[in-house]
């Protein structure tokens, strides 16, 4: 097979995107396998990816692991008033239990989940930040996941 | 069955994702001390049991184009909500879709549909396809927007054996 660099290869980023979002291989060579599948080499699979992930357009390539099966998370939000804003999102963002923080137009303005190795612990955060903060903590643990996830649907249009 | 012990080491050494080299799950069997052969089979085990819902690049919907992400929240009849949330979950522009406890007076919404537009007039006439959907079983509904990521990171489960 030719190994120059063809407009296949300028393409695949977005090849692999959309392609690679599930059923990454779990074989020993899991690129080789993607590049056998997209006509390239194991090496241009790795620096495509590698690129990808520099620019932030991946954010990591690997296992999407089911809420509350390892661990236990809870999605929680606070109204924080305006002026404590920044104080509230960076004593929030200080615990290493938050993996997501967002700000979002609301009354409640602060949106975050705690994920801690069992529920204990989690509560535990909530709480503290709850003392911490002096503000109410809406705790909305999830109840049912209604989605699939198999992958998101990127239209290049 | 639930994962053991050792599948959470699995788990802990790949939740911020794979290494990017030509064997990452010999790599992350080096780093654990088990047999490459071992992690691929348990992490098969997993997906199978559901612990793994999949296996593959996480796209950053942000940097990709998708600017306007929207939390669109319904307060869904109770009786219909489980029939309902299976069908939002299918809509290809939903990413996550959950149920929720309310908490009255306070928050009155059960049913939780993240959608991603390239601008707020997308991500709005996605949340309207949600609320025909819904139809009459939905009584109220909103769509939060945010405006600033404060902090995202993979799922990281901290423990002692975390760095």
């Amino acid at each position: 097979m030719a190994m120059d660099r063809t407009e296949e290869d300028d393409n695949l980023p977005r090849r692999l995107l959309d392609g690679c979002q599930r059923d990454f291989p779990l074989t020993p060579r899991p690129f080789g396998a993607l590049a056998a599948r997209l006509g390239t080499t194991e090496a241009r699979v790795l620096d495509a990816f590698r690129d990808m992930r520099k620019d932030g357009l991946v954010g990591r390539i690997g296992a999407v692991y089911r809420t509350n099966t390892v661990g236990s998370s809870c999605l929680a939000a606070i109204g924080v008033p305006l002026d404590r804003l920044d104080e509230v999102a960076a004593l929030v963002c200080s615990f290493p239990e938050v993996n997501h923080n967002y700000e979002r137009e609301h009354a409640f303005n602060l949106w975050f989940v705690v994920t801690a190795p069992d529920q204990a612990r989690r509560d535990a955060v909530l709480d503290a930040i709850e003392a911490q903060s002096g503000l109410r903590v809406l705790r909305l643990p999830m109840l049912e996941d209604f989605h699939l996830d198999l992958g998101f649907k990127l239209s290049w249009s | 069955m639930t994962p053991d012990p050792i599948d959470l080491r699995i788990v802990e050494a790949t939740q911020a994702g794979l290494p990017l080299v030509a064997r990452p799950y010999h790599a992350i069997a080096e780093r654990l001390g088990l047999a490459p052969d071992d992690v691929m089979a348990r992490m098969a085990r997993m997906q199978d049991l559901g612990a793994i819902r999949r296996i593959g690049a996480v796209p950053n919907h942000y940097r990709l184009g998708w600017r306007a992400n929207g939390m669109t929240v319904w307060d869904v009849d109770d009786a219909r909500v489980d029939a309902l949330g299976e069908r939002i979950g299918r809509l290809p522009f939903v990413s996550h879709c959950y149920l929720r406890p309310r908490r009255p007076p306070s928050w009155t919404y059960n049913l939780f549909a993240m959608v991603h537009g390239r601008d707020r007039a997308e991500a709005t006439r996605q949340a309207d396809l949600i609320r025909a959907e819904l139809a009459d079983a939905c009584r109220a509904g909103e769509v939060l927007f945010s405006t600033m990521i404060l902090k995202k990171t993979g799922l990281r489960i901290a423990s002692a054996a975390a760095e």
